[in-house]
């Protein structure tokens, strides 16, 4: 067993310096990715590693990232685009849900087209706008994108190079918040498949799930609970799409209640689908109604108000004690 | 390291009047202006500089999320802004203070969008036509652009009227050449023939990407294929982005069409308070550009023209109080209520927001009044 210590920031760079070393075809884009190693430091050295022709540090055009992206794939490469922000994504929106997410199916299985965007996102920074947001559930309501977040430094570096893996395209969703707290990575042995969910802690009286950064706060939860005497069980997703529902069909059969939490406004979310899944599927042990923590439905506020927008702990525990109350 | 033939400048670096034939058609737009005017135009300048560095210390002192410094910019924007005429339309990137501050915003009011507490930070109606801020970049233009075509649409420009008819000056940088928006505001603008003026300031980077990566050829050529005049101006030189740009908002406001400028300037600071600029760019070319500083050489220039010592010390005065205060009154900011999260999301009532705004209430005041 071979066990590193790293920020999950540099746990991507590792990851994506080895899916370099490993195919050729591999390349990154995006915008001051080179010298500069990208506004978080993510492709930090990639650039003198591997040099200008697979490290494209690219004009200013998201659309111009991901359109020329699709193309690169149609001639063989595997590009991996750096979106700088979330909230920056918007310019490449078309070439990603009405073009590379449609492709393969419009040429019939002819065509595959694996490509990664990586996409900082999430609150907790105290940034300007634009800077904050969690936009995933754009992504996971179009079909033919695969999305997914890693929420530890292990997780990022197995999830990226997975994700570089996969012939379909993958949004791959990095906690910008969570990008400096160091962790273990044990680079010789992946853990569990792309799309798996994960149990992050176990209990026993109230399932609480969630993605990114927000899997932090529920293991404080989680901890709070536990001085209070309340067994609560932390699911980490993972993957938004597609979502791995046993894990959760199971820990929910366990405890019989489910809190979903998530940074990104509730409505019409990834927090409502897992709602509803589980509703469906597993009914008849929920002993109350499934509940969700978001952020409001309002556009992310000035960051002098992001801690009353974002849920944290309390905020899940309030959710937690009226599942229990039921 | 980027003029060209076609440059204009009207001040050299030394601070003394270029002659030459193709500034000529400008000159009569500096002889116009009145020593008091020029004096003004080196006040705003020093002035935002003092801000400017007192907003930087801010942030470095955790008083601001980021600081996007002007530094060394001074001179496209003053120039352009003092172009303007009172009824015109400004639609700024989010580099611009000191055109903020001339067209009556309070640079505090920039800060409070730094520091947390807005995403706009004023009112276009109340100053002066000076829009907000816009963040993502290149789009802007394309609002501009809209703006003056509803302009053009009610016949408030194109009359012939330099009092009356309205042109509007759009902001952007050269990375914002790159971005879709840009191109397309161009392309309705010509369409649509507006009055309006594009006003690139080329300060050689986006962020750690130079222009070149944007641009094989000079970024003033670009508007030509789509149909619009495009002139390359020497951004540090004050009078340059005066004159170039009263000559074409004067041009466009009447009916000329829409108008292109790219400013030559240099971003002497940081692109903000997050970034490291020694990991991309060499001592050598901020040298080069430092020699070439906008107020160095305007100071010679009103020197030559008699401003004196007493002059250059009381504007000093005045501008470290300007940063003075703004350190105040920055410490002063509050921050919103909470209830501020869920004013102005819809212009109507929403029984979503509503609703979420009374779960906030009601769980903020399960804590008792100690929380
Ligand atoms: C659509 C979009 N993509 C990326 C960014 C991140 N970003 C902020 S400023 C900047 C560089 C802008 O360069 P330029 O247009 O030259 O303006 P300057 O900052 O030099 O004034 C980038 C890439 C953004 N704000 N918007
Ligand atoms: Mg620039």
């Amino acid at each position: 067993m071979s066990i590193e210590t790293m920020p999950l920031s540099k746990a991507i760079n590792a990851g994506l310096r080895k899916a370099m070393q490993d195919d050729p075809k591999v390349l990154l884009m995006g915008e001051d990715i080179g010298p500069l190693g990208g506004v978080f430091r993510v492709t930090e050295g990639l650039s003198a590693e591997f040099g200008t022709g697979r490290v494209l540090d690219t004009p200013l055009a998201e659309s111009g990232i991901i359109g020329t992206a699709i193309g690169l794939a149609m001639r063989g490469y595997r590009p991996v685009c750096e979106i700088q922000f979330e909230g920056f994504i918007y310019p490449g929106f078309d070439q990603i849900t009405s073009q590379l997410a449609k492709l393969t199916f419009r040429h019939e299985g002819a065509l595959s087209m694996p490509i990664v965007i990586r996409v900082p996102y999430g609150g907790h920074i105290g940034a300007v706008e634009h800077h904050q947001e969690s936009p995933e559930a754009y992504f996971a309501h179009t079909a033919g994108l695969r999305v997914v977040s890693p929420s530890t430094p292990n997780d990022a570096y197995w999830m990226i190079q997975e994700s570089i893996a996969s012939n379909d395209p993958v949004m791959f969703f990095e906690p910008k918040s969570r990008y400096w707290p160091r962790g273990e990575v044990d680079v010789e042995r992946n853990p569990l498949p792309l799309h798996a969910t994960a149990v992050a802690r176990e209990g026993s009286e109230v399932t609480v799930i969630g993605h990114g950064a927000m899997v932090t706060t529920l293991l404080q939860a989680a901890d709070i609970a536990a001085e209070e005497g309340t067994s609560i069980e932390v699911l980490d997703l993972r993957s938004i799409s597609p979502i791995d529902w046993e894990p959760i069909l199971a820990s929910v059969r366990k405890t019989g209640r489910l809190v979903v939490a998530q940074e990104a406004p509730g409505f019409v979310s990834v927090a409502s689908e897992i709602a509803a899944t589980v509703t469906e599927r597993a009914f008849y042990s929920l002993e109350s109604p499934v509940l969700r923590v978001t952020g409001f439905d309002t556009p992310f506020p000035p960051a002098k108000l992001e801690s009353v927008y974002l849920p944290d702990a309390d905020r899940v525990l309030e959710a937690v004690d009226r599942a229990l109350a039921y | 390291m980027s003029y060209t033939a076609a440059t204009i400048q009207l001040l050299s670096p030394e601070g003394s009047l270029v002659d030459s034939d193709a500034g000529a058609e400008y000159r009569q737009y500096i002889d116009e202006l009145t020593d008091d005017q020029l004096r003004e135009f080196h006040r705003q300048m020093v002035v935002i500089r003092a801000f400017d560095m007192e907003a930087t210390n801010l942030q470095r002192q955790g008083q601001m999320a980021l600081w996007v410094p002007s530094l060394g910019q001074e001179a496209a924007q003053v120039g352009s802004a003092f172009a303007t005429r009172p009824q015109d339309h400004i639609f700024p990137a989010y580099r611009e203070h000191v055109i903020a501050r001339i067209r009556g915003v309070d640079p505090v009011d920039i800060i409070r969008m730094m520091r947390g507490v807005t995403h706009g930070g004023w009112n276009p109606a109340e100053h002066n036509n000076l829009h907000i801020y816009t963040l993502v970049i290149g789009s802007q233009t394309l609002h501009a652009t809209g703006y003056a075509m509803g302009v053009k649409f009610d016949g408030a420009s194109g009359t012939g009227d330099l009092d009356k008819d309205i042109a509007t000056v759009v902001y952007f940088g050269d990375g914002a050449t790159s971005q879709g928006d840009v191109s397309e505001a161009l392309i309705f603008a010509a369409s649509y023939q507006t009055s309006q003026l594009f006003f690139l300031q080329n300060n050689h980077w986006a962020i750690s990407v130079p222009v070149t990566r944007q641009s094989p050829v000079p970024l003033y050529l670009r508007p030509s294929g789509f149909g619009i005049p495009g002139v390359q101006i020497d951004g540090n030189d004050v009078l340059a982005s005066y004159a170039v740009s009263r000559k074409n908002l004067d041009e466009t406001r009447v009916g000329g069409g829409p108008r292109f400028i790219e400013a030559l300037t240099y971003r002497m600071g940081a692109h903000t308070s997050s970034d490291d600029p020694t990991k991309y760019r060499t001592n050598a070319e901020v040298q080069f550009w430092q020699e070439r500083d906008p107020i160095a050489r305007f100071e010679t220039y009103l020197r030559s023209l008699g401003a004196d010592d007493a002059f250059f010390a009381e504007l000093a005065e005045e501008a470290a109080d300007v940063a003075a205060d703004t350190r105040k009154r920055t410490l002063e900011v509050v921050p919103p209520p909470n209830e501020f999260i869920f004013q102005n999301v819809y212009s109507e009532p929403h029984p979503r927001i509503d609703e979420q705004r009374e779960w906030l209430a009601q769980y903020e005041a399960s804590f008792g009044s100690d929380a």
